[in-house]
């Protein structure tokens, strides 16, 4: 086995934007196989947790049981753990929701829709599909976060950054171009 | 609809009296009306949007129809020391209804309000403008009972209060509890003589007078009112205005409040001593709503000065004339704030402006104006009736004179004490018969907390400056709800332009409650003070730089009281529980939810 560092990533409540923006680093994908080794991660497609993992990339928020189970495994198997973009830090869009009641949120989407069947009005139920929370949490408030990376989404250079200086231990250079965001 | 047209003719369609013609719309209607809202803004040539934003900012407006009585019961943390819960729940069962909520019989509705300046009397309200104080169960029963029988509300006071409430114009049963009378604001005062003496001089010798003096701010930020007036009158403009900011709303100081009560005319003369300085014709008393009910009475004091010679034209026989307005807000904290008072002025939101330019150089309308204090311009006139000498002899040497401070809390005489600067906490606590203190919140809200190990701290600019807001807790308070008053306070007060304020408090009170439940960690209290630090260094007035400090002055103050309540080993807690979190989808959906093991 190799001494490569392990990462591991998910995306919960988001939109695979950071997903994309990290392939985003284009060529560097290859430097970035020299460097680390994946784990759980769509990028490789693992779907269980291999073994320690280093650094986990977390994109979303929580918005459903299953995200927080991810997410506390994430934290179980992750020596370090980022919320990644917009919508792990703060929930982002998915927390638009927030201020309107989970029950009126089904009703307005399922059943007084006008654009629902009249046959077709009910609220999913089916147990396979994982209960929804009251509100999005941002990640950092189910579980500990180490480092924040923002955007919407984080730029490809910044992950690029951020992720090179933790698996060489040295301090992130964030220069102002790539946490300004107008 | 009539009548709105009337309105705004009356106020010859000026945009600067825009809060002036909603007052007296909502008090026409009982609510400012969609049909008021457009006659407004097409008469004043504005967008409704503007209109309905100025509505929208202050809380005595309301665009929903409101009761024949509308209550708004004082929130301050004196006011739930003194039994505020019982008189809320009390008239929450008279009224039938919540607080944010009219009567079933559309007779009564109830409102929050912040601190109205009547802290040594608390629990207070404001009743359709007439101020309430002390109130407890049996008064609400009482002044219920009243109200059912549509009696008038001025009519339910049962005894005046002390000095000129009594006077036919104010009848109000607010007391003044003046517990100690010092030799400036509460000095020997004849009206018109400190202002001959000013005009004696050229208006560049009146302001070294007040440099001489080293007069500073009495609002609570101190700057030199001698350099203020030299700025203003230095820039050059058409026109200057002074402005007497009588918009207390630091929780706990009530000091202006007595002052315009008893002293109307020393505050009134040194608006004109400001403007003969600065060079202006005009000058604007921004009164807080909540003392509306001193406006015909000052007003008249304002016709008895102009008949006597001292406002009006060729003041005191001098070739210089000079007049005096009353503005009023209609309920915002931030308005205190001297670039949000003069938006306010002008008939607009009271958004604080950008600084610089100060408005000094460019404030009321656009021209150079002088924003101060009630008590700065009081004790301005007094520095010519007895001299800049006299009045450098008192207080320390670099806080000259007295300071009127508004004392309440638990002490056994809470009031105004007029105080030469330089008084330790110390010497305050016993003058106001306080026993077993466990805090004292000196600045109000967003002043500090000190404990014990402060009370030696001396009173004056180099070490406790103050607007003079004292209220004292003693050994049986919770700093826990102290902070939770103040925050609420702040979080309910700020205009919403800078992020940091708007958002940065909600978060800190969340942190601060996660903490509270016994759920907080060490990374809690840090992340708490890097927060509020954020907060205090990128908003943009002064509400917004000081609404951590509740928070941060009881964290370094009182830490062992938080330290007590994290949890030491943790090093992360969450407050999230999946079970609870769930529990509402699993009533929509009728679903059952079991928490999978953790290694499934």
């Amino acid at each position: 086995m190799s001494s490569k560092p392990v990462i591991a990533t998910a995306s919960l409540a988001g939109c695979f934007g950071c997903h994309m923006s990290f392939l985003d680093i284009d060529e560097r994908l290859l430097e970035l196989i020299e460097l680390v080794e994946f784990d759980k991660s769509p990028i490789d497609d693992l779907k269980k947790f291999t073994r320690p993992v280093d650094i986990g990339l977390i994109e979303g928020g929580c918005c459903n049981a299953e995200n927080v189970e991810v997410l506390r495994s994430f934290r179980k198997n992750c020596r370090i753990l980022i919320s990644l973009g917009e919508c792990a830090v703060m929930g982002g869009l998915p927390a638009m929701r927030n201020t309107i009641s989970l029950k009126d949120c089904l009703e307005e989407a399922y059943l007084n829709s006008p654009t629902v069947a009249p046959e077709d009005r009910v609220i999913p139920n089916d147990e396979d599909l994982p209960l929804l929370l009251d509100r999005v949490y941002p990640c950092h408030e189910v579980v500990k976060i180490d480092y924040f990376l923002p955007g919407c989404p984080p730029s490809a250079d910044l992950i690029w950054e951020a992720l090179t200086a933790l698996v060489q231990n040295r301090p992130m250079k964030l220069d102002y171009q790539l946490i300004k965001y107008d | 609809m009539d009548s709105i047209k009337k309105i705004i003719s009356r106020y010859k369609k000026d945009r600067t009296r825009l809060l002036d013609i909603l007052k007296e719309a909502q008090a026409a209607e009982g609510k400012i009306s969609d049909q008021a809202i457009e006659a407004v803004a097409a008469a004043l040539q504005i967008s409704r949007a503007e209109v309905e934003g100025v509505i929208s900012f202050y809380h005595f407006f309301s665009d929903r129809p409101t009761g024949k009585y509308v209550i708004y019961l004082n929130n301050s943390v004196t006011s739930g020391m003194a039994g505020r819960e019982k008189v809320a729940r009390a008239l929450e069962k008279e009224a039938n209804c919540r607080f944010g909520q009219t009567s079933p019989d559309g007779l009564i509705t109830l409102f929050e309000t912040s601190c109205i300046g009547m802290n040594d009397q608390e629990p207070a309200a404001i009743i359709n403008g007439v101020i309430f104080t002390s109130l407890n169960e049996e008064k609400v029963k009482k002044i219920a009972g009243q109200m059912r029988k549509n009696i008038d509300v001025q009519e339910m006071i049962e005894e005046y209060g002390d000095g000129a409430n009594r006077h036919d114009l104010v009848r109000a049963m607010v007391k003044n509890h003046i517990r100690k009378e010092g030799p400036v604001i509460f000095g020997d005062y004849q009206t018109g003589l400190g202002l001959n003496q000013a005009l004696k001089l050229a208006p560049e010798g009146v302001i070294n007078e007040i440099k001489k003096a080293n007069l500073m701010g009495r609002g609570g930020a101190g700057f030199p009112t001698g350099l203020k007036w030299e700025l203003c009158r230095k820039e050059k403009s058409s026109e200057h205005y002074v402005v007497c900011n009588a918009d207390e709303g630091e929780p706990g100081t009530f000091k202006d409040r007595v002052l315009l009560t008893e002293r109307p005319e020393m505050v009134f003369e040194g608006m004109v001593i400001a403007g003969y300085a600065v060079g202006a014709k005009l000058g604007i008393l921004y009164l807080r709503h909540e003392y509306t009910y001193l406006k015909r009475y000052l007003k008249y004091i304002l016709e008895n000065m102009r008949q006597n010679g001292f406002l009006g034209k060729k003041i005191a026989g001098q070739n210089f004339d000079f007049e005096i307005e009353i503005k009023s807000g209609a309920g915002a904290y931030v308005c205190g704030e001297e670039s949000a008072l003069i938006e306010s002025a002008e008939g607009k939101r009271g958004d604080p402006r950008d600084r610089p330019p100060f408005p000094v150089q460019n404030g009321y309308l656009g021209s150079p104006t002088t924003v101060n204090n009630v008590e700065t311009l009081a004790t301005a006139t007094q520095i010519f009736t007895h001299g800049s000498a006299w009045f450098r002899a008192m207080g320390t040497s670099v806080s000259a004179g007295t300071k009127l401070l508004s004392v309440s809390g638990d002490c056994d005489r809470p009031g105004i004490y007029e105080v030469e600067w330089g008084l330790t906490l110390k010497e305050l606590l016993s003058l106001v018969g306080a026993e077993e203190t466990l805090a004292v919140q000196v600045g109000g809200a967003s002043g500090q907390c000190l404990s014990e190990a402060g009370f030696g701290r001396k009173l004056c600019y180099s070490d406790l400056a103050t607007g003079g807001s004292v209220i004292i807790f003693n050994k049986t308070r919770d700093i826990f709800s102290i902070v939770r008053n103040f925050l609420d306070f702040f979080i309910e007060e700020s205009c919403g332009w800078c992020t940091p304020c708007r958002a940065g408090n909600v978060l800190i009170k969340n942190k601060f409650e996660k903490i509270a439940s016994g759920l907080g960690t060490a990374s809690d209290l840090a992340e708490i003070e890097a927060w509020g630090k954020l907060i205090k260094a990128t908003s943009r007035c002064g509400l917004g730089q000081t609404s951590p400090n509740p928070v941060l002055t009881t964290l370094t103050n009182f830490r062992e009281i938080y330290e007590k309540k994290i949890n030491k080993e943790a090093d992360f807690r969450s407050e999230f529980d999946l079970a609870r979190s769930v529990e509402q989808a699993c009533q929509v959906t009728g679903r059952k939810f079991e928490e999978e093991r953790e290694d499934a």
